[in-house]
């Protein structure tokens, strides 16, 4: 197969070994398991469970709200004890809503929803509702809900993308479950392409894998999957990226602000094809992951099946404890993950790697000097944005050349940061553009409803006003006219006649006020 | 507990500036050494001259603008010494040469902001304004070892650039020459033809004697930034390409009235421009179809001022010219983005 290539990239020390070693390991479970009720991308989930519930694992405990939201189940059997703000792991560092709950060490399920071993008879939507029942969100780290991604909306989609190239250094979560769930992947992908209705798929794996492919290979032939393709690709970060595997794969490139099903494609994660697979096949809920915990400060780096809400440190413990080496503590991998303030954060959906790298591995960053303007950034980017320029208006809080320049075409991969030899954060420069755009775009948004408001409500009294002047004009019209007939000779009828009139006149008035009155009213509210 | 927050990507850094810097300043060493080996002691007393008062009024600019000192760690001010050195006659008097970087750093470079901020290559900036203020002295150019009958020691270099005074029985005359370029201007202008010209010693196999070859080690100092990567190829290749085109296309058309395209290349600075001097990135293009465009025109540039113009070289003129267009090059020549020509499919 033909394979294409991607601008830029880099070759990065692969760290991949140090985690590879043992099989996946299954974590403790924790004293507390803390579950943030936004562990996706979209509305946080509904609370359905209050302080003192006992639930059983497996049970929904927040319910989607909306379409793009996806719900939090029970990791296992236990009691709620507290419904509070919690820090979450986010790059922001602030704190979200949590369930915590104090597990009672049983294990006991819920009533799980009945299996759908004959999915190949089921049709699209009751599958695709099994998904976003089972909260499952893409498990490679950008955890949008894998429900929506599968509803077609209109869109013509022929291409399923599976993505296990794992590019970023130290993680080895998906090498690890392809080497070791091959099986269960497959089952995934087969549910996904009857869900789509869809023959070609590609599975894309980094050529660093080879125990991976192979797996998946006899696992795909074993399964009799036909048209689907266990494709090597070569090692270059960032070639998991969404955009850059499908160009690897296809030669397409996703539209600017598009999204992959513009071109046909659907992308999804090896992790998340496990995970569907589990929902589909057993009806269990997304309620654990795969995580790598890894870097020179743990003592035994290896990869964990954890219950999400399991805290940190429990984790690190797990791998051997920490020796005390690291510089920090990174949630993802080491290109764009961000470090995390405690070790008392909980893992969430997303979460596919702790690192505690030493020193060396990760050194504190030295101070940033002037630009040069060299153009490294530029011959690495994979967007082929020109991020010095960026930098520039970034800097200079010039926010519509940041525009102008495609900020929203940044993925945050880190190369230029990488490569600037003036050490520049760059990356932190374009989030910090990216947020204020985005804050601005809400002020916008607000001043745009309170203007809308505020005119619709001038014009409200406007026309009030010149009704209640039209109503007095007509009344003092009425009172005249009998004056003047009563002036007259012959009068007292012509004077009957005229305030009839001019009473039925303000009965026609009061009424098509009221008419016109009633619909303002209701779109006032 | 409170663990210390740094943003991505926490891998650490490939590159730095110094290491940038001591690329570009080894890979001038060859040019050096060979400067050295044809023309003398001059080079090296230049470049001690140049990098003090470069790194001094670095130092002395980062105090007053109460900045830290650090970077003059990075180097660049010595760079652009070593780049001016190289560039200048070998016995210019001291203090046009301390004279020369005080304006290359506090005008061009730090009144700007600082390394990053000069919109022009300091040390061409300053080579122009000297050879506009001090002509005379800016073309007292030595003449190659082949031709010099009085090869200078070091201390007589140190002595005549320092006081000024000649050693006894040499005039000014006789120890220095003018350039093959300028030989060529004058000698054109005045009507004669090239093959009478080159009949003069002075001549080597296609440029001047002795200058011929310095040539050659600017480019392996070239080559050398190549394979570092410190450089790219497109401006040098571009720029060198539009002189070759040009000055062949005229040679082609009239042998006699305009030099060969090899004479172009290995004489006055053009080697040296398209490596060392154009590649200055803080000052050239960034866009790889605007420096394609960037260093074309230099080297059009180049042909033009060289045929035509007043002086007999032109890289540090059409440099400078080209660095005011820059941005406006960077400007249209933006790259197409991932994903923008894609036509999203109608639903």
């Amino acid at each position: 197969m033909k394979l294409h290539s991607f601008h830029g990239g880099l070759h990065l020390p692969e760290h991949k070994s140090e985690s590879t070693g043992a099989p996946i390991r299954t974590a403790a479970i924790p004293d507390r398991i803390i579950l943030p009720l936004k562990q996706h991308i979209g509305a946080p989930a509904h609370l359905l469970v209050k302080p003192g519930d006992r639930v059983l694992k497996g049970q929904m405990l927040a319910a989607p709200a909306g379409r793009i939201s996806a719900p939090i189940h029970a990791p296992t059997s236990g009691t709620v004890v507290e419904i509070s703000e919690q820090q979450v792991p986010h790059p922001s560092g602030l704190s979200a809503p949590c369930i915590i709950i104090e597990p009672d060490g049983r294990e006991e399920w819920t009533a799980l929803p009945p299996p759908m071993t004959n999915w190949k008879e089921l049709d699209a939507e009751t599958l695709i509702e099994r998904v976003r029942d089972c909260g499952i969100v893409g498990l490679g780290g950008a955890t949008f809900p894998s429900s929506v991604k599968l509803e077609h909306r209109g869109q013509a989609i022929d291409t399923l993308i599976i993505n296990g190239a794992e590019c970023e250094p130290f993680i080895t979560c998906d090498d690890m479950l392809m080497r070791e769930q091959a099986g269960r992947i497959i089952e995934g992908i087969s549910i996904l392409k009857h869900i789509l209705d869809i023959n070609r798929c590609f599975i894309g794996i980094e050529n660093n894998k080879p125990e991976a492919i192979e797996a998946m290979r006899n696992a795909a032939k074993n399964a009799g999957l036909q048209n689907t393709t266990i494709v090597p690709i070569p090692t270059l970060y960032p070639s998991g990226g969404e955009k850059q595997l499908i160009e690897i794969l296809t030669g397409k490139q996703v539209p600017s602000h598009g999204i992959p099903a513009n071109i046909g494609i659907v992308c999804h994660n090896v992790g998340t094809a496990h995970a569907i697979a589990e929902a589909v096949l057993e009806g269990k809920p997304l309620i654990s992951r795969v995580v790598t915990v890894t870097g020179a400060g743990v003592n035994s780096p290896c990869n964990l099946r954890a219950l999400i809400g399991t805290p940190i440190k429990s984790l690190v413990k797990a791998a051997g404890g920490a020796n005390g080496q690291s510089t920090r503590l990174v949630y993802g991998g080491p290109m764009m993950g961000f470090s995390l303030r405690s070790n008392e954060l909980p893992l969430t959906k997303g979460g596919n790697c702790l690192l505690l790298p030493s020193e060396e591995e990760s050194p504190i960053p030295p101070r940033m000097t002037a630009c040069i303007r060299c153009g490294k950034c530029a011959e690495v980017c994979p967007a082929r944005l020109l991020p010095q320029q960026l930098y520039w208006y970034a800097r200079a809080k010039d926010f519509d050349k940041v525009q102008d320049y495609h900020i929203h075409d940044c993925i945050e991969c880190g190369c230029c940061s990488h490569v600037c030899p003036s050490h520049i954060p760059l990356v932190q420069f374009y989030r910090f553009a990216k947020t204020e755009l985005w804050k601005k775009e809400q002020e916008k948004r607000k001043a745009d409803h309170a203007r809308t408001r505020h005119e619709a409500r001038v014009a409200r009294l406007e026309r009030l006003a010149a009704e209640r002047k039209a109503k007095l004009r007509q009344k003092k019209e009425a009172l005249e006219k009998p004056a003047r007939g009563k002036g007259k000779a012959a009068g007292g009828d012509d004077a009957k006649k005229a305030a009839i009139e001019a009473a039925m006149k303000r009965v026609a008035a009061k009424k098509a006020a009221a008419k016109e009155q009633q619909p303002e009213k209701g779109a006032d509210n | 507990m409170s663990l210390p927050v740094y943003s991505s990507p926490h891998f650490g850094h490939s590159r730095n500036v110094t290491r940038v810097m001591t690329e570009v300043l080894v890979a001038l060493a060859p040019a050096i050494i060979a400067l050295w080996w044809y023309f003398g002691w001059g080079v090296i007393v230049n470049i001690v001259i140049a990098t003090t008062a470069a790194v001094a009024t670095e130092a002395a600019v980062l105090a007053l603008r109460g900045r830290s000192l650090k970077p003059l760690t990075d180097l660049s001010a010595v760079v652009t010494a070593v780049l001016f050195a190289v560039s200048v006659p070998q016995l210019l008097p001291w203090w046009m040469t301390v004279l020369g970087m005080i304006f290359a750093i506090l005008v061009v470079k730090q009144l700007y902001g600082g390394l990053g901020y000069n919109p022009f290559n300091p040390a061409m900036a300053a080579y122009v304004f000297l050879l506009i203020s001090f002509p005379a002295e800016m073309s007292a150019w030595l003449p190659p070892a082949a031709l010099n009958e009085t090869p200078l020691s070091l201390g007589q270099t140190i002595a005549v650039i320092f006081t000024g005074d000649l050693p006894v029985n040499l005039t000014w005359d006789a120890i220095t020459m003018a350039t093959p370029l300028d030989v060529m201007r004058t000698e054109l202008g005045q009507g004669a033809m090239i093959s009478e010209i080159r009949n003069s010693p002075i001549w080597g196999d296609f440029g001047g004697i002795g200058r011929e070859w310095v040539g050659n080690w600017i480019l392996l100092g070239g080559l050398f930034m190549l394979w570092r990567r410190t450089i790219t190829w497109h401006i040098p290749v571009s720029m060198l390409g539009a002189v070759v085109v040009f000055a062949t296309a005229a040679w082609l058309a009239e042998p006699e009235a305009f030099p060969n395209p090899l004479f172009h290349v290995f004489s006055g600075g053009l080697l040296l421009g398209a490596f060392f001097i154009a590649t200055d990135p803080v000052s050239a293009t960034t866009t790889r179809k605007g420096q394609l465009i960037y260093g074309a025109l230099i080297g059009l540039l180049v042909i033009i001022i060289r045929t035509w113009g007043n002086y007999p070289d032109a890289v540090a003129f059409a440099v400078l010219l080209m660095n005011m267009a820059a941005p406006t090059i960077d400007y249209y020549t933006q790259p197409r983005i991932y994903g923008e020509q894609e036509k999203q499919r109608e639903p």
